[in-house]
Formats: C-alpha cells, structure tokens, sequence
C-alpha cells in the first residue's frame, strides 16, 4: 500500500465524518416538522429502490469470482428472495439463501 | 423514567429483529478485517475503519479504491458515495424520530447502518402509534445485537483472517442480507414495481464511478413505486 499513515488516517477520518453527516442530515435539519404528504409517498419506497440495486451488481457479477457470473451464487440469491417473499421472514430467508449456497458449492464446486 | 414498562416491550422486540443479522455481520465484519490486512492495513487502521465509519459496503469500497492506488480524493468520493443512500434513509426516519434531542439524533446517526434503518421504519411503519420513547427504545434494540459484533468480528477477522479458507464464500454474506431484508418487503405491486426499476437502472448504469448509478437508480425506484402508488389508489376510487 503506497499511501503514508496520515493520508491513510485522513482518509479514514473523512470518510467517517462525511458517513456521519450524511446520516444526520435530514434527520437533524428537519427536526419536528411534519413532511409533506407527497414526500412521504416517495419515502415509503427508500428500502426497496435503493437496496435491490446495491445487491444486483454483487450478485451477477461476484468479485470471488473475478466478475464471472457464478451458478451457485445465482441459485442462493434466488433462494433467499423465495424464502423471504414466502415466509416473510428475515431469518429464514437468510438461513435459506445460505442453505442453497453451501449446497451448490458443494455439487457444482 | 416513569415510562420505563412501556419502552421495554419495544426494546426487546427490536433486540429479538435484530438478532438473526448477527449470522451475516459476523462474516461480514471477519470479511473486512480479512480484505483490510490484505490489503496492507495494520490492525489499528482496521479497526480504525469499522468504529469510525461503521459502513461496511463503504469500508470496502475504500479499501478495494486503496489497492488499486487511487488517489486519496478518488478513495474519499466513491467511498462517500457509497453511502449517499443512508441521506435518504435520514429522510425517511425524520418524520419518526425527528422530535429527539440532538445528542440522541446524533447516536441515531450514528448506527444507521442498513439493517438497523430498514427494520426500524418496517416496524415504525407496522405499529405507526408508537411514542417516540417507543420508537427509540426499538431502534437501540435493534443496535444492540449488531453494532457491537461489526467491531468485534472486524478484530477478529483482521487477526486470524488469513486462516479461513474461501470455502466458506464469505464474500456472499453481504448479498444475502441484502436480499433477506428485501424480499419480505416485495408485498405489493408498487413496492415490487420499485425493486424492479431498482436493480435494472442500476445494472443499466453499473458502468458510473460506483455509488452514482446506485443514486440514479434509487431515485428512479422511488418515483415508480410512488407513481404506481397513485395509479392504483386512482383505480380504486374510480
């Protein structure tokens, strides 16, 4: 690694403060005031537009396997959004995608 | 505190929602200490990252940014974001847990890591007369199983890392919490709408500085299944 402590401290540090700044932000400058009802309507959909695109990439194209787009880490994402839409419930779906992973890393190797 | 009885029901209900993710911090936390040290961070640095930033998907996306040699900057604005998405998780717990003296809000602030928020507003949103006492004490709940294993499973992984093998898959970990907290959520057809527009934006524009697309897309998401929303309350009124 050609970085120097203090730049690697810096770059720590910074990236902690921004993190806690743009974790604050709304939360601290809104405060008690009620939002608009529009704005609320967009809010409601927060976890399900920002966390199915953060995991597509990661899951078509696994950096374990250079990119490639890799059988058993399909199948285990399949299997946890199976097991979640069917049992609602986090653990399981979990539990599940790990199940299918270890399964077919096993068969297909 | 005369309404103790009251926020304890809540606390431990979030203590109870928050005890499976402990099964994906942990290799997610041994997984960073692993990529940290090998990337050339003593263990101080390492931890340095998990306690101070305590953003896994970020501490990644630094370290990765740092093996490849880019500049300081470059690290520090794809790193950031990364995380651009918490601003929008701030958004949406505002009008929770807006009303709560500052230090409290900065504590909020600080532990909002994604399981944390997306379990809280699910149940904010599930049981929406809750006091803010209440909403507190869920949100602490929540955090306690978790937070604290990031740090140690962190240390653990920057110590020993280096003997567990790649087997174990570890780097999939993350995507299946993603995925498990997600899917439970797919119950209607603007939240399914949004999903999908989700993960195809972002696909569509994986080729931005990364964290970009991510921004594009979730702001496409949002304003599908709002949209949707509408349509589908309009048909029912007509």
């Amino acid at each position: 690694m050609d970085y120097s402590k203090a730049e690697i401290w810096l770059i720590i540090v910074v990236l902690g403060i921004g993190t806690f700044f743009l974790r604050y932000s709304f939360l601290g400058l809104i405060g008690n005031r009620a939002l608009p009802e529009w704005a609320l309507r967009y809010l409601r959909y927060t976890p399900v537009a920002v966390l199915p695109g953060l995991v597509a990439p990661l899951v078509l194209w696994p950096s374990a396997t250079q990119g490639e787009i890799d059988p058993a880490r399909l199948i285990a994402a399949g299997a946890t959004v199976l097991m979640g839409i069917v049992t609602r419930n986090t653990l399981a779906a979990i539990l599940g995608g790990l199940g299918a992973l270890y399964l077919c890393l096993w068969l297909i190797g | 505190m005369t309404d103790t009885p009251r926020l304890a029901p809540a606390y431990w209900r979030g203590f109870r929602h928050g005890l499976p993710f402990i099964l994906v911090i942990v290799p997610f936390g041994l997984l960073f200490g692993v990529a940290g040290t090998e990337a050339g961070l003593d263990l101080a640095e390492v931890m340095g990252f998990s306690i101070l930033v305590i953003a896994g998907a970020s501490q990644f996306t630094a370290v990765q940014l740092m093996s490849d040699h880019a500049s300081v900057i470059m690290v520090l604005l794809t790193s950031l974001a990364v995380n651009l998405r918490m601003a929008m998780y701030s958004a949406s717990l505002a009008p929770h847990l807006g009303a709560a003296p500052g230090w409290q809000k900065s504590l909020i602030s600080y532990f909002m890591v994604d399981q944390v928020y997306v379990m809280s507003i699910q149940d904010y949103e599930a049981r929406p007369k809750q006091s803010l006492g209440q909403k507190m004490a869920y949100y602490a709940g929540v955090c306690t199983p978790l937070c604290p294993q990031w740090y140690v499973s962190t240390w653990v992984g920057a110590v020993i890392g280096k003997a567990i093998p790649p087997e174990f898959a570890l780097d999939f970990a993350a995507p299946i919490t993603f995925l498990a907290m997600l899917s439970p959520a797919l119950r209607s057809i603007p939240h399914v709408a949004a999903a999908g527009v989700s993960v195809g934006v972002a696909l569509a524009l994986a080729w931005m500085p990364s964290g970009l697309g991510l921004l594009i897309a979730a702001g496409a998401a949002m304003a599908t299944g709002a949209q949707v929303e509408l349509w589908l309350n309009r048909k029912r009124a007509a």
